[in-house]
């Protein structure tokens, strides 16, 4: 992390905790918080400073130690991106979008606490394809959804509509192909 | 990061498996009772003939959620896993593949093992499919060395054009992270990167964009062409964008103010991006626009317009990132401000504490006198439901507000009153109480207000601490009062009710109130009579001294507040000297130097108050060398307490220590100048390092050939150099009295050596003389001269005689900037700068600094400097002399001139 240009948006850590304020998966990606216990000493100091709020409509914002953290609760789970306090709020509210609604889509709308667990390969991946070592990967969630699944790299924003078409063009043509192997 | 063996950190997820309660809870998760062991056991299905893809990415997870966990892997553990899974690479399965992925980068070992999978991760690099092309070149970069990465280099830039996307960005992220360690190796890339960044893919625009401004950060002339050609072309991504707002405001930054009028170069780009689609992109302008230096009003409008309708946003995360901008506004531009008030009253009442914390102290640095009153009662009803550390924000903003406009100080000291009546913490309190402090003594008008409440606050104070404070303010500030009788019951009353330190400074209080007011002096003596019963020491000690002093002896009412000018160090010294000697003499305070007359800081320092809280949140910084510490006092104890030296006088100045020897070696000398009227004295610390030998007798002779204008005067010597701890010896030489005498010296160390006998651990009889010759040791006219505060300059140069003047020009060379040239020059003349100028401000590029000093003979020298730095970072500097006579004044250039 040393060398990185100072003007780059930089993501502290992205955190997904249950609502008891436990961790479910989590990364971090600077220094401040080498070890395990630092870790879990902020983990419970946000967890303290955000639990009484309501993130549920919209995402919430708290600044503090600081660091500025995003954070918007879905079912029984807690979605949380920090970010330097000089940063762009709004960068880090394009990740905490990218994060949660990435993983929305990987659990079929089925975000809680229960399919998280079962599915956490998918919930690591997307972290992982989100951001790479604090810069920003990318923040679309259909592309992110389609990269951790393989299904497809380019997943432009449309990503779902184009497959079906794909899908239906490609029934269309082997249906042709049948046709006239049969008309042979 | 927390992956492998180092880290000794119990998991977080320890005893909580077996714990019986949390059970119905946990039973649903797949990893219920998941156990380190069990795992790695498992993980024994990578080293199958048969792979089962399922199962192994499974393993990976279970392994990955331990990890998580913050679970510690051995050395030895991670290995086995990381064996394991470059085992996998022979199984073509991508969901497998990208677990595999995600393995390695948190599962690496070594640069030993890394090479196992490199051939793998190279073979998958050139692979048809997109995202192994991307994801393998995430994972080499992340793991290799620079040598491997010269081997795959070619790849690299091949993948950094790659048409798509997804191994594009990857490759370009990479390379933001290699440039750390491989500069010079990611240089070589530019031409690829430049390509890039026309990618019509958002997030490789982006990164590309990134990437292209590193490589050229450290060149000033680049970076504004860069800057220049992308605000020509168009940059689609509103990332990107948020870079080139970024770069931008740097560039401004970085040149000239234009002059009056005239519009700085690329406003016209940020004001453009604060109609830009995206929001991310309108908040960084309108931020930009914001953060500019020498913001003008006309400047500020447009941003302070879209940020104003960020206020009204549905969404938390942009009104906190508009109030906060805002917020920083109003300290420099209250007036552009005050048309979001509207606003920002609304949103007092937000959800969110922090915005509207925010909004309120925004609200009271852009309010007016005539809105105090309507904000303190929005503030009352907000106050009881927000935490602590924002009630402190608000009590240092009300504070200001009352500096602001004094005429309110009644309203708002009420307001203050009724906050510290209610429930806090103890840092709440104190705030409150440092910001009734700091108005009692602003305000002359609201002391006695001030006082009143404080009164109030000390009958039901929980915190010891405060009620000291308060109590010795009021003995303090009390008897000047009109009516110093009144707060007598308050002072009385804690000598009843509290414990024993808060009773002991309440009799020292109203002891002052007995001995500056005579009428009241009968009344308290009564009142203290009653407290010689109390059951502390202190209280009854203290109690008994005042009666005594109030009564007319030991000293009379006078010696009440005795005011101890002396050094406390010096003090302290003395004391332990008395103690250590015979103690049939009474100690006798005259021969404690005398501490220079208290430097009044700003805050409530004169209070007897710890300012810090106080100086710090009025964001005045103090300057930091105005701090610096004074060598002189500390070593003056110490040259008092040897006899040989004592008859030479006050020492003058003492230099700051300068190593003799080098590191390492077998005898450490450090040695420190004493400047004399008529005599330098230096100090040698010596140290031996090695524990075989004793080095007795230690002394240090000087030659003198290149320093003619002094004469060895003696030597007191060392009787034995400590093991690795400091012994001082001293050699003595004199100069014509008042003389800037000045030269280099050649010292040699004398000692006689014992060889210990390391059989018995004992020093032999016989030793023998030794030397060791030391580095040479400079003495220049910076050591005659110290640095000596002024309260105004500019008339302590106007008195002092034109003719001395003398000015001269200097080539600094290159340097890193004006502010290090700046304080290279303040070390070099040791004289302390005056009005803040040492400070120069970002981006300057010339600056004056204003520096006093005196010379041995208290004979006054200042100095103004005026630098300046061109483009390539040289620095030239004009220096200014005047002094009490034009020798001095040469020897302050001679000191330039040698350095």
């Amino acid at each position: 992390m040393a060398g990185v240009d100072p003007t780059l948006p930089i993501v502290k850590n992205m955190l997904l905790l249950d609502s008891e304020g436990k961790r479910i998966a989590v990364k971090y990606y600077t220094p401040e918080w080498s070890t395990v216990a630092q870790q879990a000493s902020f983990e419970k100091a946000l967890w303290n400073k955000t639990s009484r709020t309501n993130a549920r409509a919209e995402a919430e914002i708290i600044m503090f130690d600081n660091v500025v953290v995003v954070y918007k609760y879905i079912g029984d789970l807690m979605f949380y991106v920090t970010g330097s306090q000089d940063e762009n709020e709004l960068v880090l509210y394009t990740v905490l979008q990218a994060f949660y609604e990435s993983v929305t889509i990987l659990l079929r709308q089925q975000v809680e606490k229960k399919t998280v667990l079962e599915n956490l390969d998918l919930v690591l991946l997307a972290i992982d394809e989100i951001v790479d070592g604090g810069i920003i990967l990318e923040t679309e969630p259909a592309v992110i959804a389609s990269r951790v699944t393989m299904r497809g790299a380019d997943g432009e924003a449309p990503a779902a509509p184009l497959t079906e078409q794909s899908f239906t063009k490609a029934f269309a043509s082997a249906k042709e192909h049948l046709a006239r192997s049969l008309l042979k | 990061m927390a992956a492998t063996a180092q880290d000794s950190q119990a998991p977080l997820r320890g005893p909580e498996k077996k714990d019986e309660d949390r059970e119905d809870e946990t039973e649903f998760s797949p990893f219920y009772g998941i156990d380190k062991g069990a795992v790695l056991q498992e993980a024994r299905v990578f080293n199958d003939p048969q792979i089962d893809p399922r199962r192994c990415q499974q393993v990976i997870t279970k392994l990955l959620y331990l990890l998580n966990q913050g679970e510690v892997f051995t050395k030895k553990e991670a290995a086995e896993v990381f064996f394991g899974v470059t085992k996998l690479f022979q199984k073509q399965d991508i969901n497998l593949r990208r677990m595999m992925y995600l393995c390695i980068k948190d599962i690496c070992p070594g640069a030993d093992e890394v090479i196992i999978v490199t051939s793998s991760l190279m073979k998958d690099m050139n692979s048809k499919v997109d995202l192994f092309r991307s994801n393998s070149v995430r994972v080499l970069c992340k793991i290799i060395d620079g040598q491997l990465l010269a081997q795959i280099e070619r790849y690299l830039k091949q993948a950094i054009v790659d048409k798509s996307p997804v191994v594009a960005s990857a490759a370009l992220v990479s390379a933001s992270h290699l440039l750390g360690n491989n500069a010079e190796i990611v240089k070589r890339w530019i031409n690829e990167v430049q390509e890039a960044a026309q990618n019509k893919n958002n997030m490789v625009q982006f990164h590309a964009v990134a990437l292209l401004h590193a490589l050229r950060a450290s060149d000033r002339l680049a970076i504004s062409k860069l800057v220049t050609s992308l605000t020509k072309a168009s940059v689609k991504s509103p990332l990107a964008q948020c870079l080139l707002v970024r770069y931008v405001a740097q560039v401004i930054q970085d040149s000239q103010p234009g002059a009056n009028g005239e519009q700085r170069p690329f406003y016209d780009f940020l004001e453009s991006c604060l109609r830009h689609k995206a929001e991310v992109v309108i908040f960084e302008a309108a931020r930009a626009i914001c953060n500019l230096r020498d913001v003008t009003a006309r400047e500020l409008t447009p941003a302070i317009t879209v940020l104003q309708l960020f206020l009204s946003s549905s969404k938390p995360v942009l009104r906190f990132a508009a109030v906060r901008t805002l917020n920083k506004v109003a300290m420099t531009h209250p007036l552009a401000v005050t048309h979001c008030n509207i606003d920002m009253e609304t949103l007092i009442s937000d959800q969110n504490r922090s915005i509207a914390t925010l909004a309120i102290t925004t609200l009271l640095k852009t309010g007016n006198e005539s809105s105090v009153e309507k904000l303190l009662k929005q503030i009352g009803s907000f106050m009881s439901d927000i935490a602590d550390d924002f009630k402190i924000v608000v009590v240092e903003a009300i504070r200001s507000l009352c500096l602001k406009f004094p005429t309110k100080q009644r309203a708002l000291m009420n307001f203050l009153s009724g906050v510290l009546r209610e429930e806090g913490g103890f840092e709440y309190k104190k705030a409150i109480v440092q910001s009734i402090l700091v108005l009692i003594q602003e305000i002359p008008d609201a002391k006695e207000t001030g006082l009143g409440h404080l009164c109030e606050f000390i009958e039901d104070c929980e915190f010891t601490y405060l009620s000291t404070q308060v109590l010795h303010l009021l003995g303090q500030e009390g008897p000047k009062t009109k009516e110093p009788s009144k707060y007598i019951r308050y002072i009385y009353n804690r000598i009843i009710l509290e414990n024993a330190t808060v009773r002991a400074a309440a009799v020292s209080a109203l002891a002052n109130f007995g001995a500056a007011c005579e009428p009241l002096r009968p009344r308290i003596i009564v009142l203290l009579r009653r407290a010689l019963a109390d059951n502390d020491d202190e209280v009854r000690d203290r109690a008994t001294l005042h009666l005594q002093q109030l009564e007319g002896k030991a000293g009379g009412p006078d010696a009440v507040q005795p005011r101890l000018d002396v050094n406390i160090t010096a003090m302290e010294k003395a004391l332990s000297d008395y103690l250590a000697g015979p103690t049939d003499k009474p100690f006798d305070i005259s021969v404690v130097p005398k501490a220079p007359p208290p430097v009044r800081a700003s805050g409530s320092s004169a209070l007897g108050l710890a300012t810090s809280t106080a100086t710090n949140s009025s964001g005045g910084a103090a300057p930091t060398s105005a701090a610096r510490k004074d060598p002189t006092a500390e070593y003056a104890e110490l040259l008092r307490s040897i006899p040989q030296l004592a008859p030479l006088g006050e020492v003058f100045k003492s230099c700051e220590p300068v190593a003799l020897t080098e590191k390492d070696t077998e005898y450490s000398v450090f040695c420190v100048k004493h400047v004399y009227e008529g005599h330098v004295v230096f100090q040698f610390n010596c140290t031996n390092t090695i524990a075989e030998q004793v080095l007795e007798d230690v002394s240090v002779a000087m030659d003198l050939a290149e320093a003619s204008d002094f004469e060895e005067a003696f030597t007191v010597p060392l009787d034995q150099m400590p093991l690795n701890g400091v012994g001082q010896c001293f050699t003595v030489v004199t100069r014509q009295p008042g003389a800037i005498a000045t030269g280099k010296i050649v010292n040699i160390l004398k000692f006689k050596v014992k060889e210990i006998d390391p059989s018995t651990g004992e020093a032999e009889e016989e030793g023998y003389e030794d030397e060791y010759v030391l580095e040479d040791l400079e003495v220049s006219p910076a050591d005659y001269v110290k640095p000596t505060l002024l309260g105004n300059f500019r008339k302590a140069w106007e008195e002092l005689d034109p003719a001395t003047e003398k000015e001269d020009e200097y080539g600094l060379g290159t340097r890193e900037g004006l502010q290090e040239a700046v304080e290279a020059v303040i070390g070099i003349l040791g004289m302390q700068p005056c009005e803040g100028s040492e400070a120069v401000p970002p981006n300057a590029r010339s600056h004056t600094v204003l520096l006093a000093g005196i010379f041995v003979g208290y004979q006054q020298v200042l100095v103004r400097m005026s630098f300046g730095i061109d483009a390539t970072n040289n620095v030239a500097m004009k220096l200014v002399v005047r002094a009490e006579s034009i020798e001095l004044s040469e020897a302050i250039h001679s000191i330039i001139q040698d350095a």
